[in-house]
């Protein structure tokens, strides 16, 4: 009698652990389920990322920038601190997002559900989403008023940081650092030119941009500045990076040429004013 | 001893090509997939029908919303065109046709066939289309399309402005296109000749009076696409979505054949999201037409386009489309009417004969999907369409003396299928089709009155490159 009872005891134990690792993905009410989430990656996802999540699918070598490694469990856009794994939450706003300037489109369209589906099988592929937890998302506190002065303030941290070193003195993606660079793969990487869209890589918002500076994007040469920067100088450069693009209402206007005028080592560059793949990285090296 | 080994090799190489083939992950179709390096399936549920990502795909303009939408950023040896085409063999079966008596000898007399049967290979028509964008938020596209014996004209042909004033609310389409129906009939996964049409988007009661009770003064069929203009939006992700149409009445043929007429066509529809069962979407449309009801003539010859005398006639119409797991349901309701005049085929400087009504039908189909994988998806459908109205009094008496009755016309419709895509790579696909569709109308046999049946059967290759 003891022997069932203990048969009994452990094979609810294994069902209820079977279920746990076939719900591994949350968000809210959702729970995200493995197997479900293997039909939707192959219906929306192998072509890129590949049947093993390795960014080897059968049309990475015309992707550029590359699929993503999932079994890596390296991520860019995270709401947590450098080298931690996301959170199911960053993993599900990304695949809703997509990536600008990738060929990574938004897939809003997919139901929620599939989503969260997806989140659960994506992180099947990694061995590290079983062996550690999620970083903690780190804080982000009140945005500071977008003055002229806070992007001002801005102008000189993006000086002093030397962001403009890969990204341009212009925000063109085209400093003089952004030759050559490569992911953690391997493969070239070009910084983002903040003049191109009013999209950022990890979402569009000013949150967004703040936490992008605060966690880094993990893969990428783009460091994480949560040690160097303190909050309110961080929204400070958040202003000032989106002066560069087509922001629509983003920032409160900035009198046009103020700000950038006024900053000597801002000044238009003849190479700026070029298409940006001529201009290469060495013309804004004055 | 070596015969069965060879046997069972055999069968072991069989079984692993099959289920080699079968594991295959499902590719891009063959237009966009090289533009974007998507799956195939990641727009369609099946090709060609579409997922709610290809037809936020398609609402968009045929634009994802990434860096690779306008031309400018594509290698400039890129050109999205596609060919599709379905060798296949087929059976046919048509009941009770009115053939001469004596084969050959047309002043014999009419008797009436019990079955006419053809089969063999053949070829489906041949689309070669060509679809993108020429700009950012500029998209077009172009089907010209032939019969089986080549004999082209344009299918499709259009520019679309999208995105107007920035936002997914406007979009402006120029040109021939299909309007933007509740189950697409361009998009269907049937194509016997019995089950590729949708009876209730092209049913018009047949004017009961005319010879061998076929007759119809009404061709419009809400499945042809239009000439015309589109004003639609939606959604960023397509839940909620609308569509207006204003079109010429030639029901999209070209050079201006009929009146000077205009119809409207409006559709709108929402989707949700319900827990564990998948995106549900529901809506309403609405059809209004016009059509001439005499021409013109030259020595009895109809001069082309001096239509007059147009007479109206609508669709209007609800739906719901249901998802459950890898199950989904389309469901669509019908009403049609056609005035008194288009119903009598009666020109509208004549008095109506007496008795004479507007005509009046319910119609609406369920059509069942069963998706276990991308590669492949089980279909079946059941369509009818139920007079409420004839134009007639009942009890008129048609060309072949029966009496008109309640039901004349009614249509009953059951396609049964498969398509199994074994090979889906980024340049092109290939289905394998098998289909089986059967089609009775109630009384409308020519000379016995008697309710006609046909059914058509029909396997082959879907190819699209």
């Amino acid at each position: 009698m003891h022997n069932q009872l203990r048969f009994i005891i452990a094979a609810a134990a294994l069902l209820a652990a079977n279920a746990a690792l076939a719900q591994d993905a949350k968000v809210g009410s959702l729970v995200g389920d493995v197997h479900q989430g293997q039909q939707v990656y192959r219906r929306y996802c192998i072509g890129c990322h590949g049947a093993r999540g390795d960014g080897l699918g059968d049309n990475a070598p015309w992707v550029d920038p590359k699929p993503r490694d999932f079994t890596s469990a390296t991520f860019k856009c995270r709401s947590t601190p450098t080298g931690t794994l996301p959170t199911d939450e960053d993993l599900f706003n990304t695949i809703g997002r997509g990536l600008h300037a990738t060929a990574m489109p938004s897939w809003g369209a997919l139901t929620k559900q599939q989503r969260i589906n997806l989140v659960a099988y994506i992180k099947s592929f990694s061995p590290r989403f079983k062996e550690e937890k999620a970083g903690d998302p780190i804080p982000i506190p009140a945005e500071s008023p977008a003055t002229a002065e806070s992007v001002h303030r801005g102008a000189e941290l993006f000086q002093k940081m030397n962001c403009w070193s890969c990204h341009g003195k212009q925000g063109h993606g085209n400093g003089p650092s952004s030759v050559g660079l490569t992911d953690s793969k391997g493969f070239p990487i070009t910084p983002y030119d903040f003049t191109s869209t009013s999209q950022f890589k990890c979402g569009e918002g000013s949150h967004d941009l703040y936490r992008a500076f605060m966690t880094g994007l993990d893969g990428t040469p783009m460091p994480s500045f949560a040690d160097s920067l303190e909050p309110s100088a961080a929204w400070d450069l958040v202003h000032y990076v989106q002066t560069f693009g087509t922001s629509k209402g983003r920032v409160k206007p900035v009198p046009a040429g103020t700000i950038r005028a006024s900053a000597p080592e801002n000044r238009p560059s003849p190479a700026d004013s070029k298409d940006k793949a001529k201009a290469g990285g060495g013309s804004e090296q004055q | 001893m070596q015969i069965p080994v060879l046997k069972r090799a055999v069968a072991a190489l069989f079984v692993a090509v099959v289920v080699s083939l079968a594991s295959r992950p499902a590719m891009a179709i063959p237009a966009f997939a090289r533009k974007y390096g998507l799956p195939c399936s990641a727009c369609h549920e099946a090709w060609p029908k579409l997922n709610n990502f290809g037809q936020t795909f398609r609402d968009n303009g045929y634009q994802l919303g990434n860096d690779r939408d306008a031309p400018i950023y594509q290698n400039p040896s890129y050109f999205p065109s596609t060919v599709r085409i379905t060798p296949q063999w087929h059976m046919e079966n048509s009941g009770r046709t009115a053939v001469d008596a004596v084969p050959g000898n047309a002043s014999s007399g009419l008797v009436e066939s019990r079955n006419i049967r053809s089969s063999g290979f053949d070829l489906s028509g041949f689309d070669l289309w060509t679809a993108g964008t020429v700009s950012k938020n500029i998209s077009f596209l172009v089907l010209p399309s032939a019969d089986a014996t080549a004999a082209f004209h344009f299918e499709s042909f259009w520019v679309r402005f999208d995105n107007l004033l920035g936002t997914h609310w406007l979009n402006l389409k120029v040109g021939k296109h299909e309007l933007d129906l509740p189950v697409s009939e361009k998009r269907e996964l049937t194509l016997s000749n019995d089950g590729a049409n949708y009876q209730v988007y092209h049913f018009a009661p047949g004017n009961p009076l005319l010879p061998l009770g076929n007759g119809q003064v009404n061709g419009f069929g809400l499945g042809n696409n239009q000439l015309g203009l589109e004003l639609s939006g939606h959604s960023h992700n397509s839940y909620t979505r609308y569509a207006f149409s204003l079109v010429s009445n030639t029901d999209g043929q070209p050079n201006l054949p009929s009146s000077s007429g205009y119809d409207f066509y409006a559709h709108l529809s929402q989707a949700v999201e319900l827990p564990h069962m998948g995106l549900q979407r529901f809506g309403v449309l609405g059809f209004r037409g016009v059509v001439p009801t005499y021409f013109q003539t030259a020595n009895g010859a109809v001069i082309s386009g001096s239509g007059a005398g147009d007479r109206s006639f609508y669709r209007a119409g609800a739906y719901g489309i249901w998802y459950l797991g890898k199950f989904d349901l389309s469901t669509v309701f019908m009403h049609g009417q056609d005035s008194a005049f288009l119903a009598t085929g009666t020109p509208s400087t004549q008095v109506l004969p007496a008795g004479g009504r507007s005509a009046t039908w319910n119609g609406g189909f369920a059509e069942l999907h069963y998706n276990p994988n991308p590669q492949l998806v089980l279909v079946g459908r059941y369509e009818l369409i139920r007079m409420a109205q004839q134009g007639f009094p009942l009890g008129t008496l048609l060309t072949n003396n029966h009496p008109l009755f309640a039901r004349f016309g009614n249509i009953d419709n059951y396609v049964l299928g498969y398509r199994w895509y074994p090979i889906m790579i980024s340049r092109g696909g290939l289905a394998w089709h098998q289909e089986y569709s059967w089609l009775r109308s109630l009384g409308t046999a020519p000379l016995s009155g008697l309710n006609v049946a046909g059914s058509s059967y029909m396997m082959g290759f879907d190819v699209a490159f």
